[in-house]
């Protein structure tokens, strides 16, 4: 359990970021549902305080032992994560024509959130317990590349391609990370991105009209383009100092879709104007470098692994989902990480969270036994 | 700080790959905040802008739904304009005072209405329809005083309109707002809250094809949500037009025929399955639903003990009766246990292990053959046959001729009914079939369960050469008859494995059921073409009544079900009906007639 050591490396930085953005998103949430609580909606807010406190304790629960324990779970925990995905195709509960949740009585969880973790967890540990002088070849590639796919092709069939293309995106930057031998990878590599393209004829036609909707805004300004269009003059609109805070007109007059998860951040830009946005980005832009740190800190490559993995799947998020509402990129479904509204998402990233905490409070203790197997 | 698991050269690479990320990391990072800076800073003050003026709507257009017409072209479902009370909830002022002042002038439930109100809330700008279809007097109301009611706004909207009121109302079904499950099930991907969907029948089948493809436009609105001018428009596609076999004239004589009784009634084309009428009774008056359902007049409708809402036709189980007769006489034939020419005698009872088998006719038939015995429809002969085939054979040539199996007509839900068997009573009670289970059902009674439209099949196949037809009810889909999507070829389910002499026989007995003397079936007969047709009487209470009326004197609730099944002209069948009235006695007084009423509608006409 905890001694003294431990308790004296505890990460006061890392812990202070997570609890600002928590405040920052409850009371961006507060707005954000403001109108929908006026007129008799649900408390959303009050929700994701309780999801906050529910992944603040998770996240204390998963600094209690030494992340080295993790190693002997990684692949429990992963085949698990996978049989709740195919549950969720086979029970799971079908909103707006995708199935997504499952659904347990009052609640209902959002396993894809969760099949992220255990994705970084397990390619930690293919890699963590590598031959260090190893240069990974394609063919050394081919376990994690299934690994990888498995999870990412089950989430596509439900279908949701955001969750897919961001679980690769995370997943693929830790390889980033392993040595490669970078002429075989490029062997990999090359036939992928020349088959691409296909991609196309397999996305179902909303998701072809969201991205011909990029190329062109003014395309179809009734549909797929009104929600892109309404968030950039929310953003816009707020300026260098914002409207103020419940002052958003866009926001008040729900011209934003999805104003609570995948736009939160157009409110928040509404309401704070260029200095808010600014702000969140650069907490946001701390916690990347710093979990960065924690990874080099780290004193073994499992935890170096297993922090940068942990890092890429926030850092996606971020990037992805203001590109997105800034219409830099096409609508693609990803909520903002430790910021939209979400009971998974909260979880599922505090989880994650807590396995940082874990490695930097770790990060000067030697090895204590159960350690990596030296070779 | 790597102590055992990185050597050096790891160590280097791992720091340099860090350095690297950490570089990617600053350079996405700057683009979002350059990005950022040009939305807010730059074009800052034009969002602004847009935003002050943001007073684009998307107004739905929605689009015309398709209509239907009967085999003839003749209009049954159409549409006409309804007047639909809207609210806009961000431009009322005072919301109480709104509900309270309409529920003043047009009676409005200030209940609903605020739940519908707070349904929506999410998207105040979006007009929640508060009242469909008002009538002239509630618009002339609202008109005049809607000065005084911001946020109400009158649009006019196509309406469903069911030209012939409750005719067909089984088939054609009704229209009722989207349920929440329906919007989640992703089965109406273009559909909305509010939006007005099949919920039975014709409505419901052919929804995709009869509801086309929403419009919209982009509108600027002042400050008081008045349209200043329209952006840009998408018109809606309007939907197809579904063209079904009935025939009007006919299904209006089947529904007034029984109108006023419980029962249904089935007419087929017997050379394609085409249904040409398919009557329920009681039935409703869909225009009743078209201004959103009334919760009372609902609740009457759901609840009331004659089940007007139920598709007798189709789910209406009814114990066969004598009409049965003709299965039995087809497997008896074909099994080779009845010669036609051999001859029994009936006592007017039969007795088998100490019970007795009483025959509808007391004094007994005397000598009878199968033609006699199907013309006066004999229940001794057929105890006697029956016993011979034994339940299992019986049961077979049931399924071939369709029974126990639902028809697979296009339109709606049908039940199966029942074809008793050996093991079918074994796993169902656990008790072995009894021998006078076999008696009762060669006269269709015991377990024995068909619908209408089941006897319907049945009959045109002994009419038609053996041939078992699904039924269909849409001769096609499209814009107009000239310019359809799909058509509808008849389509042959099977063809039953019965000799051609076989049927002869028995197609023989049953035109003597209708034309020789001593017929039951004596009340549907024509001058001028030959009909067909085979009468039942399906008791309800345990006891076999005397066919010959003289239960006239009994409450109606435990009255017999009358059955006539009959084809038309037999020569060249042009139409094979099968009716069934509740508690309507003797299948030879009741149905029979109707029979004729029909035949006079559709081959006599002009």
């Amino acid at each position: 359990m905890l001694d003294r050591r431990l308790i004296e490396n505890w990460d006061w930085i890392l812990l202070l970021l997570l609890l600002l953005l928590a405040a920052i998103s409850i009371v961006n949430l507060y707005s954000a549902t403001y109108q929908i609580r006026n007129m008799g909606g649900s408390q959303i807010f009050v929700k994701q305080i309780y999801w906050y406190l529910l992944g603040f304790s998770v996240f204390l629960i998963m600094t209690t032992f030494n992340y080295y324990k993790l190693l002997q779970f990684a692949y429990p925990v992963y085949f698990a994560s996978v049989a709740l995905l195919i549950l969720v195709l086979l029970i799971g509960k079908t909103t707006s024509g995708s199935q997504r949740w499952l659904d347990f009585g009052p609640i209902s969880i959002q396993p894809s959130e969760f099949v992220k973790i255990s994705i970084v967890l397990v390619l930690a540990k293919f890699f963590g317990e590598g031959d260090r002088y190893h240069e990974y070849g394609w063919l050394d590639l081919l376990a994690p590349l299934f690994l990888i796919g498995l999870p990412a092709f089950l989430i596509l069939k439900q279908p949701d391609l955001g969750t897919t293309l961001h679980l690769t995106a995370a997943a693929l930057s830790i390889l980033i990370f392993v040595r490669l031998n970078w002429k075989s990878v490029a062997i990999l590599a090359v036939p992928v991105i020349c088959m691409s393209p296909l991609v196309w004829f397999v996305l179902k036609d909303y998701q072809k009209a969201r991205i011909l909707i990029f190329l062109n805004p003014d395309m179809d300004p009734l549909g797929a383009g009104y929600h892109i269009n309404q968030s950039k003059i929310a953003i816009g609109s707020g300026q260098f100092w914002g409207k103020g805070f419940l002052h958003g007109t866009q926001t008040r007059l729900q011209f934003l879709p999805e104003q609570h998860t995948d736009f939160a951040f157009s409110v928040l830009a509404e309401e704070w104007g260029f200095l808010g946005s600014i702000i969140l980005l650069v907490l946001y832009l701390f916690l990347v470098l710093w979990g960065l740190n924690i990874a080099k800190a780290a004193k073994n490559r499992f935890g170096s692994l297993l922090a940068v993995g942990i890092v890429s799947i926030a850092f996606w998020q971020i990037v992805t989902n203001v590109a997105m509402v800034t219409g830099l990129l096409p609508v693609v479904g990803i909520p903002l990480v430790l910021f939209s509204y979400g009971g998974s998402s909260i979880v599922a990233i505090m989880a994650s969270m807590g396995l940082l905490m874990n490695i930097s409070m770790r990060r000067f203790m030697f090895s204590d036994g159960a350690g990596l197997p030296e070779k | 700080m790597k102590i055992s698991n990185f050597d050096p050269v790891s160590v280097r690479i791992f720091n340099t790959r860090i350095r690297n990320a950490t570089l990617l990391v600053l350079a996405l990072f700057i683009v979002l905040v350059i990005r950022l800076w040009f939305l807010q800073v730059v074009s800052g003050p034009v969002y602004r802008a847009k935003s002050e003026h943001n007073r684009l709507r998307l107004h739905d257009i929605p689009p015309v739904r398709g209509m239907i017409l009967d085999r003839n072209g003749n209009l049954l479902v159409g549409n006409r304009p309804s007047f639909d009370l809207f609210v806009i909830p961000e431009d009322v002022r005072d919301r109480s005072k709104l509900l309270q002042d309409l529920q003043r002038l047009v009676c409005l439930d200030p209940q609903s209405a605020a739940q519908r109100l707070s349904a929506s809330a999410t998207v105040p700008f979006r007009p929640v329809c508060l009242l469909k279809d008002m009538s002239r007097d509630m618009l002339a109301i609202v008109e005049m005083y809607k000065f005084n009611l911001p946020g109400v706004v009158i649009k006019v909207e196509p309406g469903r309109h069911y030209v012939y009121g409750d005719l067909a109302f089984h088939l054609l079904g009704y229209l009722g707002e989207i349920s929440e499950e329906q919007l989640d099930s992703g089965q109406y991907p273009d559909s909305k809250p509010g939006d007005m969907i099949g919920k039975s029948g014709v409505e419901a089948s052919w929804q995709t094809s009869l509801s086309g493809l929403r419009g919209g436009e982009q509108i600027e609105v002042d400050a008081e949500g008045r349209k200043i001018r329209t952006i840009s428009i998408r018109l809606p596609g309007s939907g197809s037009n579904v063209c079904l076999t009935i025939d009007k004239d006919l299904q209006l004589t089947a529904q007034n025929a029984l109108a006023g009784k419980k029962g249904a009634i089935v007419a087929l084309d017997p050379t394609s399955g085409q249904v040409l009428a398919l009557a329920s009774s009681p039935t409703v008056d869909p225009n009743l639903f078209v201004g959103g359902t009334n919760k009372t007049i609902w609740k009457e409708i759901a609840q009331s003990n004659d089940f007007p809402l139920q598709n007798r036709a189709l789910t209406g189980q009814y114990p066969p009766a004598s009409v049965f007769k003709i299965i039995v006489a087809l497997a008896g034939l074909e099994e080779g246990r009845i010669d036609s020419r051999e001859a029994i005698f009936c006592p007017g009872y039969y007795f088998l292990g100490g019970h007795r088998f009483g025959c509808w006719r007391k004094q007994g038939h005397g000598r009878v053959d199968l033609h006699r015995a199907l013309v006066q429809s004999c229940d001794v002969y057929f105890y006697q046959m029956g016993k011979r085939l034994g339940v299992d054979r019986i049961a077979r040539y049931a399924r071939m001729l369709g029974f126990g199996k639902e028809t697979g007509l296009d339109i709606g839900h049908e039940k199966d009914g029942l074809v008793p068997t050996r093991s079918w009573k074994l796993k169902k009670y656990g008790v072995p079939w009894q021998e006078g289970e076999t008696i009762s059902t060669s006269i269709g009674q015991s377990f024995m369960l068909v619908t209408p439209i089941q006897m319907a099949t049945m009959i045109s196949s002994v009419f038609n050469g053996g041939i078992i037809y699904r039924p269909q009810a849409t001769k096609w889909v499209g814009k107009s008859e000239a310019n359809k999507d799909h058509e509808f070829a008849p389509e042959v389910i099977r063809k039953v494995d019965i000799t051609q002499a076989h049927l002869e026989i028995v197609k023989k007995a049953l035109i003597g059921v209708v034309n020789e003397g001593g017929g039951t079936g004596s009340k549907s007969r024509f001058v001028n073409f030959t009909v067909a047709g085979k009468t039942g009487t399906a008791q309800v209470v345990g006891l076999k009544k005397d066919e010959s009326g003289s239960n006239k004197y009994i409450p109606v609730h435990y009255k017999d079900h009358a059955w006539f099944v009959a084809v038309a002209p037999v020569e060249d069948p042009k139409i094979a009906v099968a009716i069934v009235v509740e508690h309507g006695g003797h299948g030879g007084s009741t149905a029979a007639p109707i029979a004729k009423e029909l035949f006079q509608a559709y081959l006599m006409r002009e």
